[in-house]
């Protein structure tokens, strides 16, 4: 082998090495990743109790009450499962039923989910106002699908997406 | 194949390529770069949620895609300069790392600036963000690390390895919103598959885009060009380009 061949099997073996590291790191700790739980590891109780948790979800159509003051009450859904939510406070210009969201919080005594801070999370959907008109008599606008947990890397394709209740 | 290769890597010659080509870089990223900020930010219609405010896509994509495809590049230079030892490999190298440290930044700032009136937030950890603050941090790291040496070899050599180590990150930051949930949404253009956005607002985007790659280009062509005549000091070839100067 030449030096100039030597060099370069030393740089394939770097980049090599470190990408293997980073997959099996990044494997190890996947679930440090993620950044919201979803509704259905919250009722599969795959979250520590009483833990200050976020959770990401679309806020079910239908839902949306407002109380005294800023309390609001609403229901956050993934595909599966939905978990209530009382918070009280400034929501985002974006919240809206329907809407994604993720919110920081714990799961109270009652099942209840008590959020100290609601985000809106966007999807990477942007259309002019007529077609969204269009679209939502035919399918909604948001899919829950963006909060399911992504499965090797890959989300279910729109078209394997179960459709909105 | 080789001796185009070589050739390539000769100072004066890819010193007046770039002499050539750069002005034309120049003006076509120009012309992109019209089209996609006044159709992006005049003629497209507003987005049905965002309204107006969405029409931010149109920086801080291009950003944020060249961000990441400037550092592929340094990386490759960076290779070829370990393996090679080819001097123009380095010079690319350090020329493409405060460009793309620029981009990264324009990325981040205006994605905050997006992210508080739509999100509620300026930022959070999630992987998207953490990632292409890291990429931040990588770039200023092959600049500190140039610096930090006497003899620019000695530095380029160091910043080459960082550079390739680094590379990484690139597909962490561009598949972070598909491996792993956060709050930053997926890829409304930059993936495989009907792109997520009207047409009507895609087609500046992709104008934007491509006008950015090219500023890109034609501001690393010219400070290689700098990094060589400056490495190539003490030479012919560059005595020979000052005796044109007028007062000489």
């Amino acid at each position: 082998m030449t030096k100039r061949q030597q060099r370069m099997t030393a740089v394939a073996a770097l980049v090599l090495g470190i990408g293997v590291a980073a997959a099996l790191a990044f494997t190890a700790f996947r679930k440090n990743m993620m950044y919201f739980y979803t509704p259905t590891d919250l009722v599969a109780q795959a979250v520590p109790a009483g833990a200050k948790i976020r959770l990401g979800g679309l806020v079910v159509a239908g839902t949306l009450q407002r109380g005294e003051g800023l309390d609001v009450r609403f229901t956050v859904a993934d595909c599966e499962q939905s978990v209530p939510v009382r918070y009280s406070g400034i929501l985002p210009d974006l919240f809206r039923e329907g809407q994604g969201i993720v919110a920081t919080g714990r799961v109270g005594p009652d099942g209840v989910f008590m959020a100290d801070e609601v985000l809106a999370k966007h999807d990477e959907n942007y259309m002019p106002p007529e077609l969204a008109e269009k679209l939502v008599a035919a399918d909604g606008r948001h899919s829950c699908a963006e909060f399911s947990r992504p499965v090797m890397g890959r989300r279910p394709a729109i078209a394997d997406r179960p459709s909105q209740s | 194949m080789w001796t185009w290769f070589h050739r390539l890597a000769s100072p004066p010659f890819f010193f007046r390529l770039a002499e050539r080509w750069a002005p034309w870089l120049g003006v076509a990223a120009l012309v992109l770069l019209a089209w996609g900020w006044i159709g992006g930010l005049v003629f497209a219609p507003p987005d049905y949620q965002q309204k107006d405010a969405f029409r931010i896509i149109y920086v801080h994509v291009p950003a944020a895609a060249v961000s990441l495809s400037l550092y592929t590049l340094m990386a490759l230079a960076g290779a070829v300069a370990v393996i090679w030892r080819m001097k123009l490999a380095e010079c690319v190298l350090v020329a493409t790392a405060p460009v793309g440290a620029s981009m990264t930044v324009v990325a981040l700032v205006t994605g905050m600036l997006w992210g508080k009136p739509m999100w509620g937030t300026y930022w959070v950890w999630d992987a998207r963000l953490t990632s292409e603050l890291v990429l931040l941090f990588l770039y200023l790291g092959v600049i500190g690390l140039y610096r930090a040496f006497d003899d620019p070899r000695a530095g380029a050599r160091a910043c080459a390895l960082l550079a390739i180590v680094g590379v990484v990150n690139v597909p962490i930051v561009k598949y972070s919103v598909e491996w792993w949930n956060s709050l930053h949404q997926g890829s409304t253009i930059m993936k495989l598959g009907k792109p997520s956005i009207a047409l009507e607002m895609a087609i500046p985007l992709y104008a934007a885009v491509a006008g950015t790659l090219l500023f890109c280009g034609y501001a690393i062509l010219r400070r290689v060009q700098n990094e060589l005549l400056w490495r190539e000091r003490g030479t012919q070839w560059v005595r020979e380009l000052r005796v044109g100067e007028p007062g000489r």
